[in-house]
């Protein structure tokens, strides 16, 4: 035969460029992420919000969470669970001095305190929460909110 | 004429790279909480010396009045609404009014009403003359009082949205000040002493009061 088939050519997908683009994504998630430091035990439905404000320092930033418990051990009330452990009301005040505590000195008053809250917690414990902050001089809040996409 | 053999591929074997990559790739997945440090801002009034709440010598029409019961129904300036996005035409119409602007300098700024009014660009003014300047409607930005009272039975939800369609109207109105968008206003970054300065602008004379009242117990 004088003519060879020249269709004889590699039939495989060329994977070469395939760390590359995994590398890529693994960066961008290595970038992104934060390792979970605290385990949150209650329920986190939060409310989308359009007019959100990034807060800048992610160092001055102390997490209350609020809503139903995950795990029925803990009933099923409402429960403020401030950073890794559950707290009652009288507790926030001495919560929020450590959280200033760990601190320098000269930024103790730009604590912010985010609050991330379930949709159907009740506004009494909000507003109770936002009392005993009151008390312990830490003005500065955030609503924590993820953002509304515009078509709903 | 003889070729050579020994022209095989010179690369090192990439093959596995791809394994190993995917590798950290699922564990970062896994392990990733992208970084939400976002939300609705407000400050807190300063600490109440004594449980006497402080009597609030403020004149009814510059309070702007939303009350919310337990069943998430809003009675907003003594009229139920149904609608919560009304509010930001609402509030945003309540803090330019401009009903009877002062010459008293007020807050850190030192900013009067009328000064505020002056800073403001040929379009607000032309809408506030137009449609604003109501005598039964505040008096001025230094003097107009957002007032939230949510019972204890309603829930978190309405809450921020209501909270959201505040800061939507403040946002609006800054913006506008500055020729900005909300949105763009809301991005200004105040570590860059541009954005800062427009910030700063956008926002003298004209005070983000939003008061979250003591709710009551009784109602609904």
């Amino acid at each position: 035969m004088k003519f060879k088939k020249k269709t004889e050519s590699n039939q495989d997908i060329p994977t070469a460029a395939l760390p590359d683009i995994i590398f890529m994504l693994l960066f961008f998630f290595m970038v992104t992420t934060v390792l979970r430091e605290t385990e949150i035990k209650v329920e986190q439905r939060i409310p989308r919000a359009e007019q959100l404000i990034k807060l800048e320092r992610k160092d001055l930033v102390a997490h209350i969470y609020v809503g139903a418990p995950k795990s029925e051990i803990w009933g099923t009330e409402e429960l403020v669970q401030a950073t890794d452990a559950f707290v009652d009301l009288d507790q926030i005040a001495q919560w929020v001095n450590e959280e200033k505590y760990k601190l320098s000195e000269s930024e103790r008053d730009q604590l912010t305190v985010s609050m991330k809250v379930d949709k159907e917690t009740e506004m009494g414990i909000i507003v109770d929460i936002q009392t005993e902050l009151r008390k312990a001089n830490a003005r500065k809040i955030m609503y924590a909110a993820p953002t509304k996409s515009k078509d709903n | 004429m003889a070729r050579s053999k020994g022209r095989g591929s010179q690369e090192v074997n990439a093959g596995s790279m791809a394994d190993i990559a995917f590798l950290l790739l699922i564990f970062f997945l896994v392990t990733t909480q992208i970084a939400t440090n976002k939300g609705l801002t407000l400050l807190l009034p300063p600490k109440q010396e004594d449980d006497k709440p402080i009597e609030i010598k403020q004149q009814q029409r510059n309070i702007f009045k939303i009350q919310v019961n337990s069943a998430d129904r809003l009675l907003v300036e003594e009229e139920p609404m149904d609608d919560v996005s009304q509010i930001r035409g609402m509030v945003y119409d309540f803090v330019l009014n401009f009903g009877a602007p002062s010459d008293v300098k007020r807050g850190a700024a030192k900013v009067s009403d009328k000064e505020t009014y002056n800073s403001l660009p040929a379009s607000m003014k032309a809408y506030i003359n137009r449609n604003l300047g109501t005598k039964e409607s505040s008096d001025g930005p230094s003097e107009a009082i957002v007032s939230v009272k949510a019972d204890r039975g309603s829930s978190y939800e309405i809450f921020i949205q209501i909270l959201d369609e505040l800061n939507a109207a403040y946002n609006r109105i800054y913006g506008e000040r500055v020729g900005l968008t909300d949105e763009e206003y809301r991005k200004l970054n105040k570590n860059d002493p541009r954005d800062k300065a427009l910030y700063d602008k956008a926002r003298s004379g004209i005070p983000k009061a939003i008061s979250i009242a003591e709710p009551t117990k009784v109602g609904g």
